[in-house]
């Protein structure tokens, strides 16, 4: 399988990442939980991860990086965390339902007001309408700093100036950037980033975070035992803790920590370059097919996705075509990105979404424009 | 273990016992030491010690080693106390 669906999950990863899963299964204990020397291997893996994240961004306080179980979580926990009953927030039309549900939650609970600013049908977002959406009691901004669904990359350090100008915060969905494109979370201005491991940073599944800045204060989402302060009736006010009830997944993390390795040695700046160069290998190929390629504007930049719709096809049907007749992965369907879809005029076929990685090679690249063209032939 | 003959007790001796605002600041002091080779190793946190984080740092009691391990980790993180326990 040629699996181009990495902005979903990837499934290849560097080999020491399973090596230090497994490695872990053998040997670590409870983070935090005890100070035998297995206790203390966790303790140090989950610490050492909590390092590696941090340098990878630029952010100085790494007891700041907060693990939960998948960017969800850590969304959740920024959203639910941060806002407040009056509150006034921003999001754009590029979100993941990660963002927009907890947003509209909390909207339909009566608990905040909600704008998005929207993207046009060319899939660009329309920044000039940002200023016009701030009110008095705008409290935060939320957005992605890339679509899920074209991969356009969103101007973050613009829309946390905006923020920041009109006395909000900036809550940044990292999840489609961090691993694939550098993340520098001063230089853009994030209050808080919110990451997954298990996508462009190749770490396992059931990991992921928050990176709080230290002028923020949040309310944890999930109250309970954390090893420390068990006297204490409440949550403990101090970092990672705070932010950290239940026995980590010291295993996950420890692959995260490997991978983290990994791309600290290697550079992120190389993956970025690495998937520009597939996708416009599978632009330049998709100029003979009939498809209709959302999205997508000369020298915006984005990450290595692309999505489009081949001429009369249903999108479900093309990514089935290409997995089971050709072995082609792919995502179809709607990314659980609504409002994106809305705005491409795509809710009712949806797209299919070609993801590439750091392992994806000019040769998958290829056999995916054949089986696009040999689909394409068929129902010509 | 059923039947097992108890060890006999340790003798105790005086320790500088270093006390922590979190368990990443304590896996930071251990790295740091490590590093510096300030001698010691993480325990759990006595009972005599009320802090944050349920992990100490035990070093041999003078002051060599608590200026070494106070210059290992400076900069880094501040503890959040140093008491001298029998352990």
């Amino acid at each position: 399988m040629i699996y181009l669906n990495n902005a979903a999950t990837t499934i290849q990863k560097p080999p020491e990442v399973a090596r230090a899963v497994i490695e872990a299964m053998a040997g670590a204990g409870s983070s935090s939980r005890g100070a035998s020397a297995d206790d203390l291997a966790a303790a140090r893996a989950v610490a050492g991860t909590r390092s590696r994240l941090a340098r990878l961004i630029g952010f100085d306080h790494p007891e700041r990086v907060a693990f939960t179980l998948n960017a969800t979580m850590a969304l959740n926990t920024a959203i639910f965390g941060l806002l407040r009953p009056g509150d006034h927030v921003i999001t754009t039309d590029f979100e993941h339902n990660s963002v927009l549900r907890p947003l509209n939650e909390l909207s339909r609970r009566g608990a905040i007001e909600l704008d998005h600013l929207p993207a046009d049908a060319s899939g660009r977002l329309r920044m000039e309408e940002l200023d016009g959406l701030f009110r008095p009691g705008t409290r935060a901004v939320v957005a992605t700093h890339a679509s899920n669904l074209t991969g356009a990359v969103t101007d973050a350090a613009a829309l946390a100036r905006a923020a920041h100008s009109h006395g909000a915060l900036f809550i940044l969905d990292a999840s489609q950037s961090l691993g694939c494109l550098p993340v520098d979370m001063g230089a853009i201005g994030a209050d808080v980033l919110c990451f997954t491991g298990h996508k462009a940073l190749m770490g396992p599944q059931g990991t992921g975070g928050l990176v709080v800045s230290p002028q923020v204060e949040l309310a944890p989402l999930v109250h309970g035992g954390t090893g420390v302060k068990s006297a204490e009736p409440f949550q403990p006010e101090s970092y990672p803790e705070h932010l950290e009830a239940g026995t980590m997944n010291a295993q996950g993390l420890a692959g995260l920590s490997a991978a983290l390795d990994y791309l600290l040695a290697l550079g992120v700046e190389r993956v970025a370059e690495h998937e520009e160069g597939l996708r416009r290998r599978f632009l330049d190929g998709l100029r003979g097919l009939p498809a209709i390629v959302y999205g997508e504007h000369d020298g915006h930049p984005h990450t290595g996705v692309v999505a489009l719709n081949l001429a009369g096809l249903d999108s479900s049907a093309v990514a089935d075509r290409l997995a089971y007749e050709h072995g082609v992965a792919t995502r179809a369907g709607l990314h659980c990105a609504p409002r994106m879809h809305a705005a491409l005029g795509t809710l009712d076929r949806g797209a299919v979404r070609f993801s590439f990685g750091w392992y994806t090679t000019a040769a998958d690249v290829d056999a995916a424009l054949e089986a696009l063209d040999a689909i394409a032939r068929e129902v010509a | 273990m059923p039947g097992e003959a108890m060890l006999p007790p340790r003798p105790r001796r005086e320790r500088a016992v270093v006390s922590f605002r979190s368990t990443f600041d304590a896996m930071e002091a251990e790295r740091l030491c490590g590093e510096a080779g300030v001698p010691g190793r993480i325990i759990p946190l006595p009972v005599e010690i009320t802090a944050e984080c349920g992990l100490a740092w035990a070093m041999p009691e003078g002051a060599g080693p608590r200026e070494a391990f106070m210059a290992a980790v400076e900069g880094s993180l501040v503890p959040e106390g140093i008491y001298t326990l029998a352990l």
